[in-house]
């Protein structure tokens, strides 16, 4: 069984003038393949830092990350990333930045030209092919990133706040679209974001981490990212769990704030 | 005086024009949506639209101020002009024995450029004869004599007259006003007087308008562009001095360029090259190329290489500079989802820093053009054996002002296209500039 292990990671940041941040703290996690997780946090408790060392981009203090057996070493195809915004090529078209992983990685184009089609189609962007991205709205730049990163096949796809610089009405959308991606290609996720709402939706799996040290506080595991798929999203939020579910979330979540606040006032 | 006088014109058309102009075209005067409520935005540029009717009319103001503050031939109002033609005063000898007599002294005053003012032959012309005068009687004999516009002349008055200075004959009146050594008259034709010697003088009227060394009028100035090219200056014609100049910032400029680029991008990548190239270049940076000049000259002479040379530094910190904050400006999300889409570090490298450092290395390179082109001139002002710079300097050891203006319009011109030309490309080859 193939799977992502998050084993024991810590993370502690060096300051420049002498002491240090411990970012994260003993992280325990396993996802089997196409699990969908959604993590939620107040600022600062580590969540991009995890995701980071998941990507290879840091390597953690302590601890490992296997995928399908095997160590992360680094950056690879085999975990792709979306970020918040910004990400895209800007000197190239929609299709170059969609082909972008697959010409890097040597395929060549007879090979590469279907799947790039095919995803800009269920993007919905086959007409803005030819067009430079800094010419297409946010939500559509971001359904560029998510087909950019679809194209290459990767096992696991990591996403940091993939959506939090749209709007309410196209963020809705895009949820839609990012649950039926994920139904579609069965896609291991980790997803970052500030939104409860958006973790309960899209989680099928939902990690609330605490701060100072980051580590991981309570896991849930939730029916509404598979009541989602092709259905009304909001007609999923009328569930009776989802509510409650919200409100305990929030009250945890604002209570860290709370706990954090009270600390700087004590230090300060 | 003069000066005054055109900056008060000046002021006058730039609020006498609005005022006309916002009454006759009240329909481009008025602002329109919201850009209306933000007129007084600082550091808004964009609520600023440059209103084009004014920038015709303020290009059309100059001209109509040049020609009226200047000889010119073009029919439009100008300033009261200088005295031309004939005039005449007296003046009174007074001897020892308080005998006195009066006689006239004529006087023609003749274009100051006549040596420079072409018939359409081609031929130059020449300045007119004395006019001929009856002596007159009585111990003073009549004079006469001629001076160039804007000059001024002393009068030796007792050559012909039956008692010379030194005998006794001092002039006593002027016009047959009384007057004493360093004593002026003014005439509708001039300023008459006596030196501190008491030698009678004459300076005609200059009006308000310029003699041609200070501002020749356009028309000779275009005249003397079409001779440029035609006849040439100093052996190489207008063209060749500008492609000289050209050729020299054009050579200077690539060289820098090729240069600077890659060791402001191995800036950009490495901290060995980082720490190695800081301090040359924060170092030559502050120095203006123009200080350059002297060592230049010394080193390399006054031919082509040495103003290469200097070009060539004068671009290069600069080419360094952007090439430098192009690399170090890539976000690092750029960059990681590169690596997360399996790049290899030289593809991040091709595909990702280089254009992403592209509107940065083509801002330096505007800059780093303008400044060539500045420096160029600069240069050539200093030592050359041609180029625009060169040219104007000659001009301006011979007077010839209109060459040196001339000059001067070619410069400003060319800088002007190099501006507009390098936006062009910009626009074209890194669209995504600003935009993102
Ligand atoms: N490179 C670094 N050097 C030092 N400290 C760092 C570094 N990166 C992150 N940190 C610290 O680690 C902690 C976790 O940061 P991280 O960015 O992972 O938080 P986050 O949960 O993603 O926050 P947010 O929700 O605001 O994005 C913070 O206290 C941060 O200041
Ligand atoms: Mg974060």
């Amino acid at each position: 069984m193939s799977e992502l292990l998050i084993d024991n990671i810590s993370m502690r940041f060096d300051l420049p003038g002498g002491g240090h941040v411990q970012a994260l703290k003993d992280v325990n996690l396993k996802l089997k393949t196409g699990e969908l997780m959604s993590v939620l946090g107040p600022s600062g408790c580590g969540k991009t830092t995890l995701l980071n060392i998941v990507a290879g981009f840091l390597a953690p203090s302590e601890g490992d990350i296997v995928l399908n057996g095997h160590k992360v070493e680094g950056p690879d195809a085999e975990r792709g990333m979306v970020f918040q915004q910004g990400a895209l090529f800007e000197w190239m078209s929609v299709r170059d930045n969609v082909s972008f992983g697959p010409r890097m990685t040597g395929k060549s184009r007879a090979d590469y030209t279907p799947t790039v089609d095919h995803l800009l189609e269920v993007v919905g962007l086959q007409d803005f092919k030819e067009k430079a991205v800094y010419e297409l709205s946010g939500g559509m730049q971001q359904r560029v990133a998510l087909a950019r990163c679809l194209a290459n096949d990767p096992d696991v796809i990591l996403m940091d706040e993939p959506l939090g610089a749209l709007d309410a009405l196209t963020r809705e959308k895009m949820q839609s679209l990012v649950l039926d991606l994920w139904k579609d290609t069965g896609k291991t996720i980790i997803l970052i974001t500030h939104s409860v709402e958006e973790a309960l939706l899209l989680g099928e799996r939902l990690l609330v981490m605490a701060p100072r040290p980051g580590r991981v506080h309570k896991e849930y595991n939730l029916p509404f990212a598979d009541l989602g798929v092709g259905n009304d999203l909001r007609e999923v939020k009328k569930h009776e769990d989802y509510s409650t579910t919200r409100e305990e979330i929030l009250e945890m979540i604002w209570n860290m704030e709370e706990e954090i606040m009270g600390r700087a006032e004590e230090s300060a | 005086m003069i000066g005054l006088l055109l900056i008060f014109l000046y002021a006058a058309a730039f609020f006498g024009t609005f005022v006309i102009a916002s009454r006759l075209f009240k329909k481009l005067f008025e602002s329109r949506g919201f850009n209306k409520l933000k007129t007084v935005t600082f550091g808004d540029e964009s609520a600023v639209i440059a209103n084009r009717l004014a920038s015709v009319v303020s290009v059309l103001t100059v001209f109509w101020l040049w020609v009226a503050f200047t000889n010119s031939s073009i029919p439009l109002p100008k300033m009261p002009g200088p005295f031309i033609g004939d005039t005449s005063f007296t003046y009174t000898a007074t001897l020892e024995d308080g005998t006195t007599d009066e006689a006239t002294i004529t006087v023609r005053v003749f274009r100051e450029d006549i040596q420079l003012t072409l018939d359409d032959d081609g031929n130059a012309g020449v300045a007119p004869d004395v006019p001929e005068v009856e002596p007159g009687d009585g111990f003073a004999k009549n004079d006469s004599t001629t001076i160039a516009r804007y000059g001024f002349k002393v009068i030796n008055v007792w050559t012909n007259d039956e008692v010379s200075k030194k005998d006794g004959s001092l002039v006593t009146a002027l016009n047959g006003i009384p007057v004493e050594p360093g004593d002026k008259i003014r005439t509708d034709a001039g300023e008459i007087g006596l030196t501190d010697k008491g030698t009678p003088t004459f300076s005609p009227a200059t009006g308000f308008r310029m003699a041609r060394l200070y501002l020749p009028a356009p028309e000779i100035v275009v005249e003397r562009f079409f001779r440029l090219n035609s006849e040439g200056y100093q052996g190489y014609s207008l063209f060749q001095h500008t492609r000289y100049s050209l050729q020299r910032v054009l050579i200077g400029f690539l060289l820098g360029a090729l240069v600077g680029i890659p060791i402001g991008y191995a800036m950009g990548l490495t901290n060995w090259s980082r720490g190695w190239f800081d301090p040359i270049v924060e170092f030559m940076r502050p120095i203006p190329p123009l200080a350059l000049i002297p060592l230049i000259i010394i080193w390399f002479g006054i031919d082509e290489e040495g103003k290469v040379v200097l070009l060539f530094l004068a671009a290069l910190w600069i080419m360094i500079i952007a090439a430098r904050s192009g690399v170090s400006g890539v976000a690092i999300s750029k960059v990681h989802a590169a690596y997360s889409l399996g790049a290899s570090k030289t593809q991040i490298l091709t595909k990702v820093i280089v254009p992403n450092s592209l509107p940065e290395i083509f801002t330096g390179a505007r800059v780093a053009m303008g400044v060539c082109w500045g420096t160029v001139v600069a240069a050539e002002l200093v030592a050359a054996n041609v180029g625009l710079g060169k040219m104007i300097v000659s001009a301006s050891k011979f007077q010839q002002t209109d060459v040196i203006i001339v000059g001067i319009i070619v410069i400003g011109v060319i800088g002007f296209l190099i501006e507009v030309g390098m936006r062009k490309l910009e626009s074209w080859l890194v669209p995504w500039k600003g935009r993102v």
